[in-house]
């Protein structure tokens, strides 16, 4: 082990870090080739949940401000992306710059509520969010569209430069299908987003929100800011959550505001809740793979639900439909996972690393 | 009053559905008010509660034909077992975790009882065979609904009951020692986990006594049943989590606020958009805490350096 202060500020160090960190490339660059569409678009829509919980496990683990109007800032992105991409044809990062700040904004607003209110007040607050923002959406109809139904997002731009990932990759000797040039732009900015987190959570910045979540007395009293450091851990959550509305919405290739706001946004929100619990609050990796185990968990059970049995009998000729199974398991895995690991994956990931690096010896 | 287009008759009645409405808030409310004082769980599954109150009763009445009078208390019995058995099985077991890991626990369980419930009974809505119906009294050209008059009725008689046992009783006193401050309840030889037991079983009877009177009348048993508990929020949080007081007073506020926009906001503010209503609970909340950031009654933390 090194113990100087450069090798020690370095993202990827150590010889497993970098050999797993092969296999993550390598995995990135290959699975679009591997795998159906179909599957991808689940992962396109697990990308997004990701850079989302990223956001959100800032806010929550690290600051130690609970939020349940995550999807209020997601709805933010989605709209962007219907507005301004496919109604106005604005260019992929013109429309994707513009839902950040608008998020940024957004929860630099929301922020100064958060100095006020504390613990279990802004839990309920926050859940308000979801609720004033249906409200907005199902009033202002020349955005949401919601007599004539959904908001239409598939024929927003999606080229960075040369690169048109929403028409499909086309690299002269290869073509490539829209699904699997989205999943590299969505797992490419995954891995932005995790790296400014990761980044985040090591500087000056990250340890005053670590300071807040612990005492924000104390913090105060060695001259951390708690308000400043709230207010911007809110707004830099609320950039990432409408990050991954833009995605979502590009993924799923239209929007419905009441899929956005009101109960379901209150699912949605609580959903990003249980990403971040179920992968490791405070851990930038817990945030994707709490993501993938949730998001594609949902998905499966939704498309291949029907056919799967429970106690030897097939759901479709059981008593529980597959939606109802879909919320049995999502609540029974957030109690197992409370009560038996509250550290999240993120802990049985960090287990089975020091299981490998103590072998043969038990620790 | 005439040329405004809003009559007195309908204003009077208005308020008096409002505090109807108001009342039905305030049950949900306290019994989530005294889950939060006695063992500090911001409690999610009473919108379970509620909702699985409101089946239970119409079980009992509908399917099996139990004298409506008879089915709701034993309904509520139910309620209070289901409350015990979720605080021995799981809550007790996250004793020390951090508040946000308890509410999470609540979350989930709400996840497993919501849709465990609409597996067994089903999508669709069903009226409850109450005794009252859709009767309504005049009083002059007034029409007041019985079933709102008996949900007054019920809940002063819940509330009043509440209030004496928690005076006079020694388990009353019992859960107030352990709200002011645990440690000192304990040591003076207070059995916290009695308390804390019957703190989840009042929740339980209170909340399917609350089931039932949402579905009363005009209401009907249904999966939605449960979404009443979230415009119950701003209720408790308007009153302060810490005062059944507060659950009481803000449960009206509520409803009267909720009521009164709904008659008027269309007419004299069409500006805040069609179905301001269902949002001014939040709004009103967001208001009151801006004032007062602990609701109307509720403890404010003491901050000392």
């Amino acid at each position: 082990m090194t113990l100087s202060h450069a090798a020690d500020l370095r993202t990827i160090r150590g010889p497993w870090r970098i050999a797993f960190s092969v296999v993550l490339v390598a995995v990135f660059f290959a699975l679009p080739v591997l795998i159906s569409d179909a599957t991808l678009g689940t992962l396109i829509l697990c990308g997004a949940f990701a850079i989302g919980a990223i956001g959100l496990n800032l806010l929550i683990g690290l600051t130690g401000q609970v939020s349940l109007g995550h999807a209020a800032f997601v709805a933010i992105g989605a709209y962007c992306t219907s507005y301004l991409g496919d109604g106005r044809g604005w260019p992929f990062l013109a429309y994707f710059a513009t839902a950040i700040v608008l998020g940024l904004v957004a929860g630099a607003v929301i922020g100064p509520f958060a100095l006020r209110l504390r613990g279990n007040y802004l839990v309920i607050v926050t859940i308000g969010l979801v609720f004033v923002s249906e409200h907005v959406l199902r009033n202002w109809e020349s955005l949401t569209r919601p007599v004539r139904g959904t908001a239409p997002t598939r024929d927003a731009a999606v080229a960075i430069g040369p690169l048109d990932f929403g028409a499909g990759l086309d690299l002269g000797s290869a073509l490539y299908t829209r699904e699997q040039s989205m999943f590299w732009l969505t797992w490419a900015l995954v891995a932005l987003a995790a790296v400014v987190a990761h980044n985040l959570t090591r500087s000056r910045v990250g340890r005053a929100m670590q300071a807040v979540r612990d005492r924000d007395l104390a913090a105060e009293v060695i001259g951390v800011e708690p308000g400043r450091t709230k207010i911007g851990a809110f707004a830099v959550a609320s950039a990432m959550a409408a990050a991954a509305g833009v995605i979502y919405a590009l993924g799923l290739g239209a929007i419905d505001y009441q899929e956005l706001s009101g109960i379901h946004g209150l699912f949605m929100s609580i959903t990003f809740v249980a990403i971040i619990i179920l992968g490791g609050l405070g851990t930038v990796h817990g945030s994707i793979l709490g993501a993938l185990l949730v998001v594609y968990g949902q998905r499966l059970i939704a498309n291949e639900g029907a056919a799967m049995p429970i106690l030897g009998i097939p759901v479709e000729r059981g008593w529980m439909s597959t939606g109802e199974l879909n919320g049995v398991l999502f609540g029974g895995l957030i109690i197992v996972f409370l009560l038996l690991e509250p550290r999240g994956l993120a802990a049985l990931w960090a287990r089975v690393r020091t299981w490998f690096q103590g072998w043969p010896f038990a620790y | 009053m005439s040329t405004t287009g809003v009559g007195t008759e309908a204003l009077i009645e208005t308020l008096f559905s409002g505090i109807a409405v108001g009342a039905k808030y305030a049950l949900v409310a306290l019994g989530f008010v005294i889950v939060f004082k006695a063992t500090r769980v911001l409690n999610f599954a009473h919108a379970s509660f509620v909702l699985l109150g409101g089946f239970i009763t119409w079980q009992l009445a509908a399917e099996w034909g139990v004298n409506f009078y008879l089915a709701l208390p034993l309904a509520m019995v139910a309620g209070a077992l289901i409350g015990t058995a979720l605080q021995t099985a799981l809550l007790q077991r996250l004793l020390g975790e951090r508040p946000f890991s308890i509410i999470m626990m609540t979350i989930g369980v709400l996840y497993v009882f919501d849709n465990v419930t609409s597996a067994i009974w089903g999508p669709e809505d069903r009226d409850l065979p109450d005794p009252w119906g859709s009767k309504t009294v005049d009083l002059g050209s007034v029409n007041l609904a019985v079933a709102d008059l008996w949900t007054i009725g019920v809940t002063s008689a819940a509330v009043g009951a509440f209030f004496l046992f928690f005076r006079y009783s020694s388990l009353g006193l019992g859960m107030r020692a352990t709200a002011d401050d645990q440690e000192a309840a304990l040591a003076t030889g207070i059995d916290a986990r009695r308390v804390h037991l019957a703190a989840w079983a009042t929740a339980g009877a209170l909340g399917t006594l609350a089931g039932a009177m949402l579905s009363s009348g005009a209401g009907s048993v249904g999966p939605s049943l449960g979404a009443v508990a979230f415009v119950a929020f701003p209720a408790m949080i308007v009153g302060g989590l810490e005062s059944p007081v507060g659950a009481v007073v803000g449960g009206l506020l509520i409803g009267l606020i909720q009521q009164l926009t709904a008659l008027l906001q269309p007419e004299y503010a069409a500006w805040l958009g069609s179905g301001f209503d269902r949002v001014a609970p939040f709004a009103v909340m967001v208001i009151i805490l801006l004032v007062r950031p602990y609701g109307l009654f509720g403890e404010p933390e003491v901050r000392r350096i």
